[in-house]
């Protein structure tokens, strides 16, 4: 199981339990293409279990946010994991993804 | 005429050139109708004469070349658009201020005849009335347009790199991981801002999350160089395509680089661009590669598909290729620094030429005292006069290419006279001669490319009827084959029939109706006089004299003369000649105890006779090399026919080739290389048969000079021809 989730009037809450990287790509791609249905009005993702992010996940959270644009739902990111953090910052993607990024206290101290 | 005051003489030599240098700028711009250099090289030659000629107080000439100036300036400031008509026109002028200047200068003071007067008058006039049209303006502005909008997109990046990464859609599955490139990156400077596009990217249902569809582009502040940054992406290289655009401080500090190069050598753009470490020499074999791939019609040069890639800035490029046509100049300049009297270089080589025989005066002398002790010396000696030699005989030398780029306006000139359309191609320009052997080949050649240009190549409806393309090549090649030069003057016309040669042969009593002749030595019977194929003579050819002048002329220089066709494919003609007149590398051999030598650069190898193994067949007449059928000359008997000869214990075969023919010469001894000054025979041996010279050993004796290909072809004749045909 990589995600459970949620049901609350078309407003979906999804937690990502895994990492998201090529290994699990398939899978995960799988998963969120089944929120990608016109019943949903809001996609909201809590990441905050995503230990580890690489490229193909990256490439997962971008086209799914480019689908919700395409079919007008809101796809919401929360709860950054520290791992999800640094990629967005690396790569100015906070502005892009618009959400809040709640920094966790013990940020780049550990 | 001879009072020519010292003035003067540099006056004429600087017109000289410049007139020249308009020329070719003129034919360039022909085909390059926009290119600034030329039209300011033009503008430079009108101007400057005119400057020096006002100085003279050449009224006329002042007059004349204010008119083209002015048009000129005109064009280089974009108010009046070149086309082939201003191109004439200009031709005319550029022959018109040499007939004028020719003139003011025999006849200082008086004034211009009626005829040049008019020439002029009529020339202006076309200059300045027919086109005045302002038709360059609006391209021009159009162009600035274009060029400004390039330039926002480069300043764009203001101070910072601009990496761009096109991920190929494999490069996940292969392992690479493109955040941790940008990771590493990171480590080099700051990352200001990060584009992410996915161009190809699919609706999510048909996405395969295993595929790529990440495209980078960052913009980046690091003081690193570009080979640092590029060797980041050293691993993605095979799965990402990487340009790296550097900032435009960058660009600054390229540009100053660039003008610090040393100017010493020319370099190609790649090089240069290296060299500042504006491009790594991966980006650079990349491009090569890519040209190389491009269709071969239309191969861009290099700086082209650099700003086409947005490797580097349009400034970067410009400024490196004016900085390699600075360097160009440079060298140029340099090259033809001092002028020398040609007199004067010949006297110099005479006299290397008497130190030549008189160092082997020395040496044998040496050898017969048997003076150990000054043997190192005169080694030592003999090999600087070597050097002397060749420096002296390479201060004559001269690359063809200067005479074959006149050819430019024969062709232009007699192309369009004729109505036919006929580029010229060069190649092998830079092959290097004796200067007084290319003054002597000029008049051959102009005639051989009229002659190409008027029979050979027909008119574009021909080429059209027959299937080739309605411009007609003619190509000049040369290079060196066996320390002799070869030119090559081919063209893609419709070629020599030889039933019509051998009909007018028959006619002119040249040949007997029943003779059997090779195909090649058909198509060498056009240069024996009185024999032409054309049935109009035309005012450039067709007369049927020349071809046998061609011939005479280039047989004078110890060269030789061939012509190869097919039937309405082309025809080439091949001209070999010697480098040099004056000093060759010889090999000298002894028959009859005579000495004789033959050529260095054509003697292929010495080979020792012992009758039984190297079966001579003196009926056949063929020596049998190695199992190959090679025809000999005992040059003892040859040259001495009368005399009984006296067989000596051992004879030597040298084995001597002539272009595509060898054969073999036998001798009674080998003596070995010797440094040969030739001395021309008097008129009474001119005729001599297989005797191309003299010269003057150390001994004091006389040695003879073998024409090699005259007795080649003397042994040819002696085998029998059932065995020939194998020959050929």
């Amino acid at each position: 199981m990589t995600a459970k989730a949620k049901k609350n009037d078309g407003v979906m809450c999804l937690s990502i339990m895994d990492d998201m990287t090529i290994y699990n790509a398939h899978s995960l791609k799988e998963t969120l293409l089944g929120y990608c249905v016109p019943s949903t009005q809001e996609l909201q993702l809590d990441l905050s279990a995503v230990a580890e992010i690489d490229s193909a996940g990256l490439q997962l959270l971008l086209s799914l946010k480019a689908e919700a644009l395409k079919r007008g739902f809101t796809l919401r990111l929360l709860r950054h994991s520290e791992a999800v953090i640094e990629v967005f910052e690396l790569l100015k993607l906070g502005t892009y993804f618009g959400d809040p990024i709640v920094f966790p206290a013990n940020w780049k101290k550990s | 005429m001879s009072e020519i005051n010292p003035a003067l003489e540099t006056f004429s030599q600087e017109v000289d050139e410049l007139l020249t240098a308009m020329e070719d700028a003129l034919l360039v711009l022909e085909t390059t109708p926009d290119d600034a250099d030329c039209i300011n090289s033009i503008f430079r030659a009108m101007h400057t004469i005119k400057g020096s000629s006002g100085l003279f107080g050449f009224d006329d000439v002042v007059a004349f070349t204010h008119e083209a100036e002015t048009v000129l300036d005109k064009v280089r400031n974009g108010e009046r658009a070149i086309d082939a008509e201003l191109i004439s026109v200009l031709l005319a002028c550029k022959d018109h201020t040499a007939q004028i200047i020719q003139h003011t200068f025999f006849n200082e003071g008086e004034p211009l005849p009626e005829e040049l007067q008019q020439q002029g008058q009529a020339l202006i006039a076309q200059l300045t009335g027919s086109s005045l049209v302002v038709g360059g303006m609006p391209t021009i502005q159009q162009e600035k347009a274009d060029h400004f909008e390039v330039d926002v997109n480069t300043t764009d990046s203001s101070d910072n790199w601009v990496i761009s990464l096109a991920f190929e859609p494999d490069a996940l599955r292969n392992g690479m991981d493109p955040l941790s490139f940008i990771r590493y990156l990171q480590t080099l400077g700051k990352i200001i801002e990060v584009v992410i596009t996915m161009p190809t990217l699919p609706r999510i249902e048909e996405m395969d999350p295993e595929s790529c569809y990440l495209n980078f582009k960052i913009v980046f502040n690091s003081s690193a160089d570009k080979k640092t940054i590029e060797d980041v992406f050293e691993f993605a290289e095979d799965d990402c395509d990487i340009t790296i655009l550097p900032p435009n401080s960058r660009q600054e500090h390229y540009l100053q680089l660039l003008a610090d190069l040393p100017e010493d050598q020319l370099k190609r753009l790649g090089e240069m661009l290296i060299e500042i470490g504006a491009l790594t020499e991966k980006e650079v074999a990349n491009i090569l590669n890519e040209q190389r791939d491009e269709d071969k019609e239309e191969t861009k040069p290099l700086g082209e598909m650099l700003l086409e890639k947005n490797i580097l800035q349009q400034p970067v490029i410009e400024q490196a290729l004016k900085k390699q046509e600075a360097v160009k100049q440079k060298i140029n300049k340099e090259s033809n620094y001092i002028r020398v009297d040609a007199a004067k270089l010949g006297y110099l080589i005479n006299l290397v030429g008497e130190l030549v025989i008189s160092g082997a005066a020395m040496r044998l002398m040496v050898d017969k005292h048997g003076l150990s002790d000054v043997d190192d010396v005169a080694s030592t000696m003999s090999h600087l006069v070597e050097d002397i030699r060749d420096t002296a005989l390479q201060l004559r030398m001269v690359q063809i290419g200067e005479t074959f780029t006149r050819f430019q306006r024969v062709v232009h000139d007699v192309s369009k006279e004729l109505g036919k359309q006929i580029q010229l191609q060069i190649t092998g320009g830079e092959s290097e001669l004796d200067k007084t052997v290319v003054e002597k080949i000029n008049d051959p050649l102009t005639h051989l490319v009229r002659n190409s240009l008027d029979h050979g190549i027909e008119t574009p409806a021909e080429r059209m009827r027959a299937g080739k393309p309605e411009k007609g090549t003619i190509q000049l090649n040369a290079y060196h084959d066996s320390g002799r030069i070869v030119i090559q003057i081919s063209d893609d016309g419709k070629g020599l029939d030889s039933e019509r040669i051998v009909a007018k042969a028959i006619a002119k009593g040249l040949i007997k109706p029943d003779q059997v002749l090779s195909q090649s030595e058909i198509y060498n019977l056009i240069f024996e006089p009185g024999l032409s194929t054309k049935e109009e003579a035309s005012n450039l050819s067709g007369r049927g004299v020349g071809m046998d002048v061609v011939r005479r002329n280039i047989e004078a220089l110890r060269g030789s003369v061939s012509v190869d066709s097919e039937l309405g494919q082309g025809t080439t003609v091949t001209i070999h000649l010697p480098l040099t007149l004056a000093i060759i590398d010889g090999f000298m051999v002894e028959a009859q105890n005579e000495r004789y030598i033959i050529p260095l650069s054509m003697v292929e190898e010495c080979v020792e006779m012992s009758s039984e193994e190297w079966q001579i067949d003196e009926v056949q007449h063929y020596v049998n090399l190695r199992g190959q059928v090679l025809p000999y000359l005992r040059l003892g008997d040859f040259f001495h026919n009368n005399k009984k000869h006296t067989r000596v214990q051992r004879e030597s075969l040298v084995v001597v080739r002539f272009g595509e023919t060898k054969a073999g010469f036998v001798v009674d001894e080998l003596h070995g290389e010797n440094q040969t000054v030739i001395k021309p025979l008097g008129k009474l041996f001119e005729n001599l048969n297989g005797i191309g010279g003299a010269t003057v050993l150390g001994s004091g004796d006389v040695a003879l000079i073998l024409d090699v290909q005259g007795l080649i072809q003397h042994a040819k004749k002696r085998v029998n021809p059932a065995l020939a045909l194998s020959l050929a």
